[in-house]
This record gives structure tokens, sequence and C-alpha cells, in this order.
């Protein structure tokens, strides 16, 4: 237990203008050893790891790295020295092959001419991908992949690097099962190697799998570094949160009410077919199955992202046509997206026109003009109520912390007051405690007589949250399930297709 | 703090801060410049660029490009001036026409514009090509159709009633100034007070999500491009009257003047920022170099070559302030 540290972080400050990001924050790691980082959404963990690798210069703070102290003006410098970032927001370029973003900026050259060289590129990506054992082709082209799948081609440029530290900020948020166990594996072995891992994520059970020492920040401060087996979720939640936290799934029994929502037979040629369901006024409908079993895809379809081939929907007995998200919206639906980049936030624009943009109506005034006075106490109104951590709502959404930004996208659709509220991993990427907030808001709405159909991968979070589960397997609904039959077996019986 | 919360400023509005040390040293340079008529003459040689900056902002915001107001603007000027002649004039394009009150070329020109605006808008909506090509393809053929309707002879000889759009007075100020000031002020309005404007921004910003959002991507394009033709007809029908003639060839490179001036003020091409006041003061940082550099007897050559650096260095100026914020 004398081990040198091979990387120690002190008395680290951060100020952004209005923020006070990070505060006389310490941070140390081991060779060879797994450290997770942990706290609320804002807390300040991206902030810290950005430091590290030379995105932001820190207000304050020392960096020493193999006893020596260090700046990292860039990220280069630090890549070059050996530390190297996954991060929480992905950033390929989507229409390069793998292995071109895999060895972005350093490609392997030959000649005189110093040209690049296609042919060791390729073999180096695909050794490094065999090495981790993932099956895919170096010359795919980044954006045929899933979002599962480019994380994991993430993963491999990290490991590329052959750095001696490896950030993995939120890795896991986008994989499946399979494919954490999987970054688990590669994991240990990075570990037994030597390399020092610096882990964030808002899952618990993943923390206590696989961590070795836990540092614990809470609104920028530094609360403490623990061994793993000195905690439990419990002692972890509270140091994080530090207060006393709600139930996890607040799940209110309420009366369910007539038929809202009928889907016949939707079909989409190529990606899932005889999909039919119907959906009740003051129901909580999960919809659980694997990444690539065609959740998102039918409900995009239901809300007019896509064109379908075949198949009928019904709003209160009577026949609907969606063509665009615009119709959806129309007819009380709303949709938060599971893509918070691609589809979700406005980077540039403020957290108050991200919230209003989907019920911009509402505030046109008879003259044709925006009700600005309007807009503002709603947005605040908003930002209270599910806690959106943001110096004002004029702060550009980009400069939120993940969490808040996926705070805001809810804030967005509740605003629109909908009927059918269909949420798309709604609690990617928020923690322990806003979770349960926005379990209860759900628990809550329901509870008013709205519809709701929520997709997630956890499945504690489908059972703690519907009245009936539906479950799809490759395309094809297998069945769906009552609350009280509902459990993790019979739910993954059916998304693996085996009944 | 209070040193953060300067530099914030001065960020933010650094733009404006060139302009006024760039007034001041020209007005020291120069004892001419500011005296009120040169102040107003900078104005009005502005208007017209200035004009079809204000659509070329939204478009740009959206993260679009117009390359074909000029030549939208040309034939909205010959058409215009075509149904503005003078009635005893001999060399009438249309000689059995009675001389029209001004209303009808005035609408002409805008309809003109609004329609080539529009065709732009529903190619890049409907078909998906690039803006660069759309308004490309436009720029050309529209220039064509010029010279085809006037047979590449000029349509001079207007009402008084035209020549006063672009030379008469209201209350001493010029009428373009009056023209360009309103259509300021309502594209401001546009672009900050309703739902339109906020919708141009997120398409801007990220046009998934807009769409995501219930915002009709294809409408609101064709909308923005319609606009920006509005205008650029409506500059052509300015420019026409002050020179009292339609010329087929008028207005080249303006599209490229016009996207100066919004970049100068700060609207970023990678979509979703930008500001009408920004592209108001790019333009008039155009004119007072124009000016400035004029009345220093500086060549119209080098002139061309101060205002390309000037444009560059604008943006890196700009990019550099975005830059930090990260
Ligand atoms: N570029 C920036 N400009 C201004 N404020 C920022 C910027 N980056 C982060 N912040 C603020 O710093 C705080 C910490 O953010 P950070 O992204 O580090 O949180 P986090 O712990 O990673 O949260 P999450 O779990 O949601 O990812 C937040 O309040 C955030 O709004
Ligand atoms: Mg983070």
């Amino acid at each position: 237990m004398t081990q040198q540290y091979l990387l120690e972080m002190r008395d680290i400050t951060k100020v952004f203008p209005g923020v006070k990001a990070l505060d006389n924050v310490e941070f140390k790691i081991k060779s060879g050893t797994v450290h997770s980082l942990m706290g609320e959404n804002g807390a300040g963990k991206s902030t810290l790891m950005k430091i590290l690798i030379g995105i932001h210069p820190p207000t304050n703070g020392k960096i020493t790295y193999k006893n020596k102290e260090v700046v990292f003006e860039n990220t280069n410098k630090a890549l070059n020295m050996g530390i190297s970032m996954i991060h929480q927001e992905l950033s390929p370029v989507l229409h390069r092959t793998i292995m071109e973003n895999i060895w972005l900026g350093r490609e392997p050259v030959k000649g005189p001419l110093r040209l690049v060289d296609h042919k060791k590129m390729y073999n180096m990506t695909k050794e490094l991908l065999k090495d981790l054992d993932l099956d895919i082709d170096p010359k795919e082209k980044m954006a045929n992949l899933t979002v599962a799948k480019m994380q994991m081609i993430e993963i491999a440029k990290a490991v590329s690097y052959n750095s001696e530290v490896v950030i993995m900020d939120e890795p896991t948020s986008a994989l499946t099962d399979r494919e954490v166990e999987h970054l688990f594996r590669i994991i240990e072995r990075l570990k037994n190697q030597g390399k020092a891992i610096i882990y964030i994520s808002h899952k618990m059970d993943e923390i206590f799998r696989i961590s070795d020492e836990i540092t614990v920040l809470r609104d920028g401060q530094y609360i403490g570094t623990y061994l793993a087996q000195e905690l439990d979720t419990n002692k972890l939640i509270s140091l994080m949160v530090g207060r006393q936290l709600d139930e996890m799934f607040p799940k209110v029994e309420c009366e369910i009410g007539d038929i809202r929502l009928e889907v016949k037979n939707l079909a989409v040629e190529g990606v899932f077919k005889d999909v039919s369901f119907i959906l009740r006024k003051g129901e909580i409908l999960g919809l659980a199955g694997l990444v690539g079993a065609g959740r998102t895809e039918v409900i995009e379809t239901i809300f007019g992202m896509r064109n379908k081939t075949s198949g009928e929907v019904y709003i209160d007995g009577r026949k609907v046509k969606i063509n665009s998200p615009e119709d959806a919206i129309k007819n009380k639906m709303a949709l938060l997206t599971e893509d918070r980049r691609h589809t979700g936030i406005f980077p540039m624009l403020s957290v108050k026109d991200n919230t209003v943009i989907a019920n911009i109506n509402k505030y046109v005034k008879g003259n044709g003009l925006l009700d600005h006075k309007l807009i503002k106490g709603d947005c605040e109104k908003y930002k209270d109520a599910i806690r959106v951590k943001t110096p004002s709502i004029d702060q550009l959404i980009q400069n939120l912390s993940g969490g808040n930004q996926q705070k805001v996208l809810v804030a967005r659709w509740l605003l629109t007051d909908p009927d059918i509220l269909i949420l798309d991993e709604p609690t990617r990427g928020i923690d322990v405690g806003a979770k349960a907030e926005i379990h209860s808001l759900i628990s809550e709405l329901a509870g008013q007589g709205k519809s709701i159909i929520m997709i997630s991968s956890e499945l504690p979070e489908v059972l703690g949250m519907s009245d009936r589960v539906m479950v799809m397997y490759d395309g094809r609904m297998t069945g769906i399930v009552d609350r009280k039959d509902a459990s993790q077996e019979v739910i993954m019986k059916y998304a693996t297709g085996s009944m | 703090m209070n040193v953060d919360k300067t530099k914030k400023i001065i960020s933010k509005y650094g733009i404006y801060f060139v302009f006024i040390i760039m007034v001041i040293g020209m007005s020291l340079a120069s004892p001419v410049f500011l005296t009120g008529r040169n102040l107003m003459n900078v104005i009005r040689q502005v208007s017209v660029i200035g004009m079809i900056s204000l659509g070329v902002t939204l478009v740009i915001i959206s993260k679009g490009i117009d390359l074909s107001s000029g030549s939208v603007l040309a034939v909205a000027a010959v058409v215009a001036a075509s149904l503005g002649q003078r009635g005893n004039w001999h060399a009438k394009m249309f000689p059995n026409l009675p001389e029209l009150p001004i209303i009808v070329p005035l609408l002409a020109a805008l309809a003109i514009g609004l329609i080539c605006g529009a065709i732009n808008g529903t190619l890049i909506a409907k078909t998906g090509i690039p803006a660069f090509i759309a308004t490309l393809g436009m720029m050309v053929s529209a220039r064509g159709l010029a010279l085809l309707y006037t047979d590449g002879r000029p349509v001079s000889s207007l009402t008084e009633s035209y020549q006063y759009i672009g030379q008469g007075y209201i209350l001493g100020i010029p009428v373009p100034v009056i023209i360009y000031l309103t259509m300021v002020l309502v594209t401001w309005v546009l672009l900050n007070h309703t739902k339109f404007g906020k919708n141009i921004y997120a398409i801007g910003g990220n046009i998934h999500a807009a769409e995501v959002s219930g915002v009709n991507v294809q409408r609101n394009l064709i909308k923005i491009y319609a606009y920006a033709g509005l205008l650029a007809g409506l500059a052509g029908m300015v420019l026409s009257a002050r020179v009292n003639t339609g010329q087929p060839g008028m207005g080249v490179s303006y599209e490229l003047d016009a996207i100066a001036a919004t970049t100068i003020g700060g609207t970023s091409h990678s979509g979703g920022i930008g500001t009408i006041g920004g592209a108001f003061v790019g333009a008039l940082i155009l004119g007072v170099l124009n000016n400035g550099l004029n009345l220093l007897g500086v060549s119209a050559y080098w002139q061309q070559i101060i205002k390309g650096g000037i444009i560059v260095g604008a943006v890196i100026i700009d990019m550099r302030k975005n830059a930090k914020k990260k």
C-alpha cells in the first residue's frame, strides 16, 4: 500500500463565467487500479477530467505525473505523455471509416512524400479490434454503426494510444449489458497491464464491480476518496447527494382509463413488423429489448420520423395520419429521443430557447410576436421544478453538464403538455438523485391521466415504473407482460427470443 | 470578477468597438468624415448592400448561403424599371404602356425577388441539394434572365416618383436610408420576436433536433430564402431608382459584399449564431471603410485588397472569441 501515485491532481479550482465548477479538488491514482469518480450531474467530474487532459486550463491547482509537475496546454500533449480519454459526448467523423477515425491525426505514412499508408492502417486497426474481440470491418463507415458500436470504437481508439492513464467518462451510457461485460473484460486487461483507469458512471452496480478506489465530488467540492470495499451503494449515494434520497421507483398506483392510443400491425419494411398494442390513459407502458431490437424505430415511426410501410394508428378511437413530428405534436404527442447530441440539443442556443422550441406556438401573441415574459416564466418554473443546474436560463446549453442537458430536454417536452409522452432512455446519463426525481415526475404525469411509453435498457427501471412491459426481439414484438407477472427472467426470455 | 465581466462585454460586442474605433480613426484622419452630410452619405451608400445582407443573415444563421442576391437584384431592377418608364420616352420597352403608378414596379420588384428566393428555398428543401449549388444555379440563371428580358440593354428614363425612391429625401433623410432602416427594424423583430426567428436559429443550430421538436424545416427554409429574395428585389428597386436606370449587369458580386457584411457582423457560417445588429454594423464598417479610404485618396485597387483583409480578420477575431468560451 505504499505504492507511488502515478498521477496527482491537487487543489484544483476551475471557474467558468458565473460558475465555480471545481473548488480545491484533489484526485490521485495509482498504476494498475480502477479509480471511479462519482458525483451528481454538474458535480464537476467531466470538468476535472478535461483539465487533466488539457482541454480546460485550471484556474488554480497543480498536476503531478510520474513525480514531475506537468502542465498540459492541449490534448495532444496529454496524449503524448500517455493520458487518453473517452469523452462523454462522442464526436466521430461520421462519413469516414472506422480506421480513419481511430488513427485520425496520426495516420501511418510511407515513402518520402509521407503518403498515408492505408494498408498498414488497415492492418493495425484489424489487429487492434481483434485484440479487443471486436468483430467489425475497419473499412466500415462510422455512420453505419449503432451508437453502441461507435462507443466501442471510441474505447478501442483510447486503448490504441497505449496510454498509461485511460479516462472513461460515462462509457456505458449507450451500451447494452453484453457490451458492458465486454468493456469490463477490456478494463480488467488494461488493469493487469498496469494501466490506471479513471471511470465515471452513474450506474452503481458498475462502480462497485470494477472500482478499487472511489473519489466523490459534490457541487464542485471534494468530499473524499474511499476504498471501494469501505462503501456500499447507500453510503456512496449519501456522500454524493448529501441528503436523504426519495424512493427510487415511486410508482403510484393510479386509475387506468380508456384507450388513448392504439397501434395496429405497424411495420417498416426491413426494420420491424406486426407491432400492435394499446395504451390507456394513466398507463405507463415499458418497452424492453436489446439494442437493435427495433424499439427506437417503432416509436420513431409512431412519431412521424420514419415512413411506415403499413399499419394504422388511432388516438382516442380516431384514425390519425402522422407524417412528421409536427403532426405528432399537434396530436399531443411528445418524444424525448435517445440521442441527445444528434436529435436533442441545440448546442449554441440558450437553455431558454432549448426549452421552449417544441412549444413555441403557445407563446405567439395575437399580434404574431412572441411573449418573452411568459417564455421566461415557464423556463424558470421548469428549471426549478426539475432542478436544472445552470447559472441562468440564458446560459448556452453546451456549457451545461451532460445530465443537466438531459433535464432541459425533459423540460422541453413536459412544457408541451402532451397526452402521450414517449421517453426513449429518459434517464441516460442522469445521476441517482435526479433519476428518482424524473421517475416520480413520470408517475405523477401518469396519475394526471397522461399515457406514457418508456424505453429503457435498464431493466430495474422498466420493471419499477411500468404497468405493462412490451418486449421486442429482432424487429418483432415477442410479448406484453403485466406488471404482476414481470420479472427480469421473464423479460430477458422474451428479449432474447427464447419464448 | 470585474475584469471578467469587462472581457465578456468586449468579446460580445467586439464588432461594435471595432466600428467605433474605425469612426474615431477616420475622423482624426479626415476632417470631412465626421460631418452629418458625409455620415448620411455612408449609410446611403451601404443601404443597398445592407438590405441584401439582412436576408443573407437569416440564410446564414440557418446554416445556408445565398449566392443569387446580386443577380436577383438585377432581374428585379430591370423588370421594375420597364414598368416605371416615363410615358413620353421614345425608347420605351413597352411603347404602348401608360405611365404606371409607382406601386406597380415596386410590387413587381418585390414579387420577383420573392419568387426567385422561393425557388431557391424549394430546391434546397425538397431536393436536399446544398444551398451553395441551388443559389449558384439561380445566380447564373437570373443573370441570364435579366439579359434576356432587356436584350442586354439598359432600361432608362424612369418616372419622377420612381426616382424619388432612390434620390428623394424625407425630413432631410434620404429615402433609401429610411427604407433600409425600416427593413433593419422589421428583420430584427422577425428574428427576435417571432416563432419564425426561433425556428431559423433552431434549424441552423441542429436541423435534426429542430425536426423532432416539430419545426417544419422545409416550409421554414422556403420562407427564409424567399425573404432573402424579397430583400434583394427591394434592393434592386432602390438601386435602379438611384441611378435612374435598370441594367441587366447591375449588382454583380453584391452577394459577396452582403455575405462579407454579415460575416464581419459575427454571423457564424456553422449555423445557429448571428444577429441583425451585427449585420447592420458589418455593413456600416464596409461603408466607413470605403468612404474613409476614398476621402484619404486610397486607390480603388488598394481598397479591394484592404477589404479582403478586413473580412478575414473579422472572422479570425470572431472565431477566437468563440474558441475562448470553450
Ligand atoms: N464550458 C463551460 N462553460 C461554463 N460552465 C461550464 C462549462 N463546462 C462545464 N460547466 C459547468 O461546470 C459544472 C460542472 O460540469 P461537469 O460537466 O464537469 O459536470 P459532471 O459532473 O460531468 O456532470 P454529468 O454527470 O451531468 O456529466 C456544471 O455546473 C456546468 O454547467
Ligand atoms: Mg460529465
